[in-house]
């Protein structure tokens, strides 16, 4: 594999036997038991994934209000109200009201720590340091794992018990294995769980600790798919991209009222953002065993071509295959029946609201 | 048993051969999600895709490593397509079929050949 980075930890993951391949210009582990038995001990105890690959950056200004409000020129969500200690979700957009990138923005005393996807690391961070008079450091000294499972929050509590008292969404410091390290209480699988930045150096002392629990199984990247497509959650470049508004993406709860058209700090672009969208991103059920995969085409019953599969694969919780993908306004509700073509044959797929299994976020 | 490089096994079995998978490739793929088997009675050509293999993540297909007529197709596997992970090289067939020319099995390898094969 030419030209292809390495994770901090490689050496660890090639130790427990991982499978690796090319994602996002590093060599990352896909699986190491098997993306099926991962996935569902993720669901049941806690999984481990190292998400290094992941950009973290911390951006200062003179002040919270300057950085804040220099960040809000950028995306559509509401920086400056954001409490010390905690977190959003959010994206960069286009001048057509596209999302270029989704993103993490928590606050950290005066400090914004952002964490953008690996592919749009480079893009996303020229575009931070356009802003002017904004310090912009890019955190490659630090990697990032994430635990994530029902059993996540005890495996950290009895490794320094501030874990216990953070609810989802908050930014807080922990100490793992005698090791300074930040973490929010976050995630991308729908369950419970801890996203930790840790210095580079100390990135494997930490990851060995958190390994050492018994509840605890290092997961690839094919099981880390397939927990957020079961959640419902969005993959930047599939299910959104520049060319997907929020309003079509169904991600208007993250573009908070006071960012929305009418308002002082409405963002220039309130009125495209939300806009009635003519096609929406729904959840999506083949019928079959069958998988329908991203660029599978939608039909309706009569025929008419209605949208496409952005996303979908095989999911080990509910037994079956999901999906997601964009569909008109008019095929739109839960319930619609719609024909998905597959290698020539158009079978059924029925729209059904997300995520396919409940979230378990600790409020 | 005889493989190809494709991968896959034959067995003879009262006349016609038996089909399927090696372990080695069953590990590859892994864990399996869906089999869609053709149709018992379609003639097949050497190299056809005719079976379609889901994993979690991504489609593989699976060709016809002869010329030759289906006879019978593995049904279990529809409802139990993690078969072909548990038992790759004996429940988890994935079909039957009459070999029209048995030349064309010349050049497949033994198990010590194909063991050499995949290093």
């Amino acid at each position: 594999m030419a030209e292809l980075m390495r994770l901090a930890l490689h050496d660890l993951h090639v130790e427990l036997g991982a499978r690796m391949a090319a994602f996002a210009g590093y060599e990352m582990p896909m699986q190491y038991a098997g993306v099926m038995a991962e996935h569902v001990h993720c669901r049941t105890r806690a999984g481990l994934f190292d998400v290094s690959h992941m950009g973290q950056v911390r951006l200062r200004g003179s002040s919270w209000e300057a950085v804040a409000s220099a960040f809000e020129t950028l995306v559509p969500q509401d920086v400056i109200g954001l409490v010390d200690g905690r977190q959003r979700y959010g994206f960069f957009v286009n001048a057509q009201g596209g999302i270029e990138d989704d993103l993490m923005f928590a606050r950290e005393g005066d400090a914004l720590i952002v964490v953008v996807n690996a592919a749009c690391k480079g893009a996303d961070l020229e575009r931070m340091r356009r802003l002017s008079g904004i310090e912009v450091d890019a955190l490659e000294d630090r990697a990032l794992l994430a635990l994530q499972g029902p059993e996540a929050g005890d495996v950290l509590a009895g490794l320094d018990e501030r874990a216990q008292a953070m609810r989802f969404m908050d930014l807080g410091d922990l100490s793992i294995a005698g090791v300074a390290c930040w973490a929010s209480r976050s995630g991308y699988t729908g369950e419970d769980g801890f996203e930790i930045s840790v210095p580079v150096a100390e990135a494997e002392s930490v990851a060995r600790a958190l390994l050492g629990h018994e509840a605890v199984a290092p997961i690839g990247l094919g099981a880390r798919d397939s927990l957020r497509l079961e959640a419902g959650l969005c993959l930047f470049g599939q299910d959104i991209d520049p060319e997907t508004t929020p309003a079509e993406a169904q991600l208007l709860w993250a573009v908070q009222k006071v960012r929305r058209s009418g308002g002082a700090r409405a963002h220039p672009l309130a009125g495209v953002l939300t806009a009635e969208p003519r096609q929406l991103r729904v959840g999506l059920r083949p019928e079959g065993r069958a998988p329908m995969r991203q660029g599978v085409a939608l039909y309706d019953e009569e025929g008419r071509s209605v949208g496409r599969v952005t996303s979908g694969g095989f999911g080990p919780t509910v037994e079956g295959p999901v999906a997601m993908g964009y569909v008109a306004r008019d095929a739109a509700e839960a319930g619609t029946r719609l024909l998905g073509e597959v290698r020539g044959k158009r079978l059924p797929v029925t729209v059904e609201p997300l995520p396919f299994v409940p979230a378990n976020f600790k409020r | 048993m005889k493989y190809t490089e494709e991968h896959e096994w034959l067995r003879e079995e009262g006349g016609v051969m038996l089909v399927g998978i090696t372990a080695h490739a069953a590990e590859q793929l892994g864990d399996v999600v869906f089999v869609e088997l053709p149709e018992a009675g379609m003639e097949v050509a050497q190299n056809e895709e005719i079976v379609v293999i889901e994993s979690v993540k991504a489609a593989s297909d699976i060709l016809a490593p002869v010329d030759g007529e289906i006879v019978e197709v593995n049904e279990a596997l529809s409802d139990n397509p993690g078969a072909v992970n548990e038992d790759p090289e004996g429940e988890a067939w994935f079909f039957k079929m009459k070999v029209s020319d048995p030349s064309q099995m010349d050049e497949f390898m033994d198990e010590a050949a194909y063991k050499t094969f995949i290093g």
